[in-house]
């Protein structure tokens, strides 16, 4: 071994940091080894369930991960179970791009998204629609059980992951992930651990209805940061039974709480895995406490700061599905539209609205002709790309765009608001403050 | 050491021994939002294009001795560290006042195995040492985690 390691290795893991599987392995086992040992990791686990990746984007300017990725090739070096990644930046057919930003997407932003691509089959990508953050969904099939050990990197994945599956990954780095997936390993630290999973804080729910779970998610992420949150006061609202709906509910406050504070897990009590099991159990001694209301959650929302240019600016486009939506919440959007159609007596949405959802999602919605016949009939789009990546693009940066998404507010310049309110906006295409 | 000069003991994260200028976030240190707009424009000198951390906001980063609590943000923060590193513009350190989060450790655990850029980073160095550094001054960092600030 070419350096001295703290952390207990098997004969295997010695044998492949003396280079017996080649320098390639070598370098990808010593990467996860030394990122472990920073964070105390006394052993490496199985990686026992596929890995999700976050880079799904083709910037040419990501020339190190390039060379890193083709270094595994050249190798010969694959995940040894298929993987999911994030988002496809780009789709043309169903998001609007004028023709210079359509040049700016192909040639300079994600210039190397096909040849990236490539390289991610040869690694071990499970197949061409394999491309959402919504990996966990059943339609998906990367769904972890409870328990298994996770590289996973996509901060929303891997929040809903440890908190509504239960299943036990870190908030691992682009890379470091593949890196895991290739060697087959993660350090065993943080949120692969019991202790690491027990509660530093209680969040007590005191509402009179459902919080909207975007902005719930955003209030707690800010307070607890990195920290494990203990939730009280939903199954009130929730039910105590992890149905889609409840699923659906935790996937976007978690996202929120992910982006808005950096939150690898949650318990929700009475409703998440753990928190069935454990309930209040989990809370660590010396834990504080954080109560949401009505005022504190009103204080969250007027906070956030309106990043567009010219700030009276008409919305002109609107993004819902960050993180990718369920097949659920597709059907839930398009009733929700309908039913305001119909009482402002209009045909069509009066703001271009696009609706995300991961590729075997959204073909699931395809395939009810009616249902699909209705969302575009209303002028809705059904795409499986990320918003995120729509809007780094600094052209469409510049646009007034909406959002029911706090992920997408905090990294973007769109401009949050919650269901009710997007749905008034996309329907009147006026926004009254 | 003199008045104007204060000593702070962190653990080594990346051992390194330098001098450099102090860039200071107060606020965790959102490595994507920082980097993305100069390394999209691949320039070899960048500033800071987070314009939520009014800290560092417009500041070179390049060659500074970052001063930080920690990395926060995108799960995309390493691989964008280890990018930045390899294009030459990375910070020569990153002092961190807690521990060091998981996306900065990958990022400079990459840079270092793939590509032999070395960030060098201590983390732990307390609250003080981030209320006491400011904007510009010299540090120096050292092989066993000692940290110099020189408060002129």
């Amino acid at each position: 071994m070419r350096k001295e390691y703290s952390m207990h290795l098997t004969d295997e893991e010695k044998a492949i940091l003396e280079g017996k599987e080649g320098e390639t392995m070598r370098k990808a086992l010593e990467s996860v080894v030394l990122y472990g040992q920073i964070f105390g990791a006394q052993k490496l686990a199985s990686v026992e369930g596929g890995i999700h990746l976050v880079t799904s984007f083709g910037i040419p300017l990501l020339k190190p991960v390039f060379a890193l990725v083709d270094e595994l090739i050249d190798a010969g070096l694959k995940t040894p179970q298929p993987f999911t990644v994030d988002p496809r930046p780009m789709d043309f057919k169903n998001v609007p791009v004028n023709f210079l930003e359509k040049f700016i997407f192909k040639k300079i932003m994600y210039g190397k998204q096909e040849q990236y691509e490539k390289q991610l089959r040869k690694v071990g990508l499970r197949d061409d629609k394999s491309f959402t953050c919504t990996c966990y969904m059943e339609e998906v099939g990367n769904v972890p059980g409870k328990g298994q050990i996770l590289a996973w990197a996509e901060s929303s994945a891997v929040v809903y992951a440890n908190s509504v599956l239960g299943a036990r990954s870190n908030r691992n780095s682009g890379v470091l992930e593949l890196l895991c997936g290739i060697t087959g390993r993660a350090p065993v630290f943080g949120l692969l651990t019991e202790e690491g999973r027990r509660a530093d804080w209680l969040i007590e729910v005191k509402t009179k209805s459902l919080p909207e779970a975007q902005i719930l998610g955003s209030a707690i992420g800010m307070k607890v940061v990195e920290e494990v949150p203990f939730i009280s006061g939903l199954t009130d609202f929730l039910g105590n039974k992890l149905n889609q709906r409840a699923c659906d509910y935790l996937k976007d406050m978690g996202a929120a709480a992910a982006s808005n504070g950096a939150v690898g897990l949650y318990h929700v009590e009475g409703l998440t895995p753990e928190a069935v099991e454990k309930s209040r159990g989990l809370l660590k001694q010396g834990r504080r406490s954080y109560i949401i209301d009505a005022a504190e959650l009103k204080k969250v929302y007027d906070n956030y700061p309106l990043m567009w240019k010219h700030p009276s600016a008409k919305p002109k486009i609107c993004f819902i599905g960050c993180p990718h939506l369920s097949l659920r919440q597709i059907y839930e959007w398009l009733e929700r539209f309908e039913t305001e159609l119909k009482a402002a007596e209009k045909k069509k949405l009066a703001v271009t609205t696009i609706m995300t959802a991961a590729p075997a999602v959204a073909d699931a919605f395809v395939k009810d002709g009616k249902a699909y016949s209705g969302l575009t009939g209303i002028g809705a789009r059904l795409t499986s790309i990320c918003p995120l990546m729509y809007m780094n693009n600094p052209l469409c940066g510049r646009k007034a765009v909406i959002t029911n998404s706090n992920k997408l507010r905090t990294y973007t310049t769109a401009r949050y608001f919650t269901d009710a309110e997007i749905t008034k906006i996309a329907v009147g295409g006026e926004i009254h403050d | 050491m003199t008045e104007k000069e204060k000593e702070f003991k962190g653990r080594v994260v990346m051992s390194g021994r330098l001098s450099g200028e102090a860039v200071v976030s107060r606020q965790g240190f959102n490595t994507l939002a920082s980097f993305r707009k100069d390394t999209m424009a691949g320039k070899k000198i960048m500033k800071c294009s987070d314009q939520n951390n009014t800290d560092v906001f417009g500041k070179v980063l390049t060659g500074r001795i970052l001063c930080l609590p920690k990395t926060i943000g995108s799960t995309t923060g390493g691989m964008i560290l280890q990018t930045v590193a390899s294009m030459g513009s990375a910070p020569a350190a990153m002092l961190f006042s807690g521990a060091i989060d998981s996306l900065a450790a990958a990022g400079i655990v990459l840079a270092d195995v793939w590509n032999g850029n070395r960030i060098v980073a201590v983390d732990n160095l307390g609250e003080e040492f981030l209320a006491c550094v400011e904007q510009g001054q010299k540090v120096d960092v050292f092989d066993d985690g000692r940290v110099i600030v020189h408060q002129s």
